[in-house]
């Protein structure tokens, strides 16, 4: 925390409270100086960050930047969070305010060009999604001809919505409100009978119904959202840091190494692994991070799996199945590039 | 000698008891509920409208209502309110995410913030102006430094830093030369002017003198562990940013007042051009330029603190619609007042402050607190700054995994109603309070 003197007299004592030096080109160096990792979170969304009654974060986002910290410091508690709305969140990240942006946020070519930022990876690949009643006995979006389907106005979920049911010849009647809870209670009502949204959000919903078990999500997806943490462009090493990190979590899934074998892994002799935990080459040292970086995450967060479970999997409230987030050997799309 | 024909009554006729449709419970109802057709209409539509809203509301926040219990299990098997997640939360409502083992100063200050209110507005305790003073002084340094830690780096920035490295004592080094300038100017200024030199040195170096000692105040390290602003929240922000920008919008209010009705035209034109701009944006649109924008428009590197930036946008906003109303009360007080003022031999500040500003403010008195009011409520636009003030910090809890449920959001939003009409219905009950005791209502 510095102040200086023009400061003291312009803005005065206010701009000390977070006059935090920030936004240079060596994101790494910056992060190790001040001994922390500045993660920009979603306020409030279940599964993916939420704070509890005491305070303490956590969700799937949550977890990342806790491994993002183990990787670099060896201690997933050394990050703190910026609770970031959908509007501020890439300023926030260009103006340096915060060092990496892992808040639902999804790939797309703009973002990825045009805004100055780089997407490091998926942690959660998510889409449009349908919620019915079981008692409406369908088990497969294209048997929801004539359905009438909630959904919130002026956004894309409307316009996919048509683009899905136009092109499967289904006719549909469209109740749309202004606000997700409104359209929640619509659903709840039984004004109509589908309720569309992301599917991650659609498993938070569901949660808010009276009885959740009476209602189902269908298998199809029918967009695309790819979400994953950002970062700023400009900054390789840095950008290599995040990237890595993500793929060190998918890769340990792949090898089986899980927070709880991570130190009998270390002496294993399968090269793989051998070079995952850093027993061989100096893959850590070559992104700025000690050699056992990889090893450290899986210690410290577990590897995607663990997290995914832990925060979204079928053992918690939300119950979501991993689906296109399986492994890409289980029939998913996560795939860790290797390390060799 | 008398008349028998004529009859004198020697004593009053005893007083007949009133009629019995007029007295007693049916009188009233009578007189009151039931007195035409029409009104009995109205009076039986009424009372079905309310037992259409009390009865469910009372059903659903305390029949029905789930007192104890853990997790969103609790809450779903509820037909009413869950206050049980409110009960898991309140900490969070109160201190948002400030450490646990630090909230001890945050009670302290809302604890001070409590019992200096105590000490200003209960009439009969003596010594107002010292509690005013440190109030106003002292308890804004002493809150900053608990809140926050303290312990503030103040290192310079004049001098380059090849010349000299940054520390402590190079920005001491320089908040004196600085000072020394500023003495300087103003002696300077005050000899064009024909005023008194000694007396100008003495205030300026007086207000001077202050500020250093706050500056020493802050970033002394008086080893508070530093807690982030990002880290406040509930109601604890709320009131930060309440009481900052009423104690902020009121001397800066009056200064507008007085400036726009001034007789220096640079001044009145700059006092109007404030007042219209910042009247004329929406606060939304105030919070969203200092969270969206100015961090662009910085150096890259400079980040101002977002809580510090409302603070800001809230108080400047607020001293707007404040000169607005003081104004009104300044247009009120007759001619003769001013005139009378300057004919004893006061000057202008004299005149405002003993005799125009005490009246004209007495007059305004609904409409400050009306503009208090409105700007406590307003305090919940900082959520969309990504600041959890105390309504914010309760939607976000609500959606949290273990307490989601269909009746948790709704009993949080009943809370926070409850909560936010204790405060403004105590600020007008006192300003009614107030208004009696200066009896400046207009009695029928």
């Amino acid at each position: 925390m510095r102040i200086n003197f023009t400061a003291v007299f312009g803005a005065a004592i206010g701009v000390a409270l977070g006059l935090a030096g920030a936004a240079s080109a060596a994101t790494l160096d910056d992060v190790k100086a001040k001994g922390f990792v500045q993660c920009g979170a979603n306020p409030s969304l279940i599964g993916f960050a939420t704070a509890d009654e005491k305070g303490e974060w956590s969700g799937l986002d949550i977890d990342f930047c806790r491994a993002l910290a183990a990787a670099i410091f060896n201690d997933p508690t050394k990050v703190k969070f910026t609770p970031l709305n959908a509007k501020e969140r890439f300023t926030a990240l260009q103006s340096g305010e915060i060092d990496v942006l892992s808040r639902n946020t999804t790939w797309t070519m703009s973002r990825d060009t045009s805004l100055g930022l780089k997407f490091a990876g998926v942690m959660y690949y998510d889409g449009q999604g349908f919620l019915v009643r079981k008692a409406l006995g369908v088990s497969s979006a294209l048997e929801l001809s004539n359905a009438r389907v909630c959904t919130q106005t002026g956004t894309t979920t409307e316009l996919n919505l048509a683009d899905y049911f136009r092109s499967n010849n289904m006719p549909y009647e469209v109740v749309a409100y202004e606000k997700n809870e409104e359209v929640l209670q619509a659903y709840e009502a039984g004004r109509c009978d589908v309720y569309t949204t992301d599917a991650s959000g659609l498993y938070a919903e569901r949660l808010k119904l009276a009885a959740p078990d009476d209602h189902m999500i269908l298998p199809e997806i029918i967009s695309k959202e790819p979400l994953g943490p950002v970062v700023r462009q400009g900054d390789d090493q840095w950008f290599n840091v995040v990237k890595w990190t993500y793929y060190a979590l998918v890769n340990a899934e792949e090898l089986g190494i899980t927070q709880a074998n991570v130190e009998q892994m270390k002496t294993s002799e399968n090269p793989e692994i051998k070079r995952f935990v850093g027993a061989e080459g100096e893959f850590g040292s070559a992104i700025g991070l000690s050699n056992d970086w990889a090893a450290n995450i899986v210690a410290k967060v577990g590897n995607y799996g663990e997290i995914f479970d832990r925060n979204v999997g079928p053992s918690t409230p939300l119950g979501i199945a991993r689906g296109l987030n399986n492994l890409w050997t289980k029939g998913g799309l996560q795939y860790g590039m290797p390390i060799r | 000698m008398s008349n028998p024909s004529v009859y004198v009554r020697a004593a009053m006729a005893p007083a007949q008891p009133a009629p019995r449709s007029t007295v007693g419970v049916a009188g009233w109802l009578r007189t009151n509920l039931f007195s035409s057709l029409w009104n009995t209409v109205l009076t039986l539509l009424a009372i079905a409208l309310i037992v259409s809203i009390v009865v469910p509301t009372v059903r659903f926040t305390l029949v029905d209502a789930v007192w104890s219990g853990e997790g969103r299990e609790a809450c779903l098997a509820a037909n009413g309110a869950c206050w049980a997640y409110v009960k898991a939360y309140l900490p969070q409502f109160i201190y948002g995410r400030y450490p646990i083992d630090e909230r001890w100063r945050v009670d302290l200050v809302y604890a001070m913030l409590a019992l200096g209110l105590v000490l200003l507005m209960v009439p009969r305790i003596p010594a107002k102006g010292a509690t005013l003073a440190f109030m106003l002084l002292v308890f804004p340094v002493v809150a900053f430094v608990l809140l926050t830690g303290g312990g503030l780096e103040l290192d310079g920035g004049l001098i380059p830093d090849d010349v000299m490295a940054p520390s402590a004592f190079r920005f001491w080094i320089e908040y004196g030369a600085v000072c020394a300038v500023l003495l300087a100017l103003a002696a300077a200024l005050a000899a064009w002017q024909g005023a008194s030199v000694a007396r100008t040195l003495r205030n300026l170096a007086a207000a001077l003198a202050v500020l250093a000692v706050v500056l020493l105040a802050v970033s002394v390290d008086v080893g508070l562990e530093h807690v982030e602003t990002a880290n406040w929240g509930g109601m604890l922000v709320t009131l930060v940013v309440a009481v900052t920008g009423m104690t902020a919008s009121m001397p800066l209010g009056v200064l507008l007042a007085l400036g726009r009705r001034s007789n220096m035209p640079v001044v009145r034109l700059a006092s109007v051009v404030f007042i219209e701009v910042w009247r004329g944006v929406p606060l939304i649109t105030v919070l969203f330029m200092s969270s969206v924008m100015l961090p662009l428009f910085l150096p890259s590197g400079v980040t101002i603190d977002k809580l510090f930036r409302a603070l800001v946008g809230v108080a400047l906003f607020n001293s707007a619609y404040m000169a607005e109303v003081i104004r009104g009360g300044l247009q009120a007080i007759p001619r003769g007042q001013y005139e009378a003022a300057r004919a004893l031999g006061l000057g202008y500040w004299q005149m405002m402050r003993m005799i125009v500003l005490p009246q004209a403010l007495r007059l305004v008195i609904p409409g400050i607190v009306g503009s208090f009011i409105s700007l406590f409520k307003d305090t919940t636009l900082v959520l969309i700054i990504g600041l959890f003030d105390f309504l914010g910090q309760i939607q976000a809890s609500a959606n949290s995994a273990t307490w989601a449920s269909p009746v948790t959001g709704i009993s949080g939003y009943i809370f926070a109603a409850f909560v936010y009409w204790i405060f403004c219905f105590g600020m007008s009950q006192y300003a009614g309070f107030v208004e009696r005791r200066l009896d400046t209502g207009y009695k029928r």
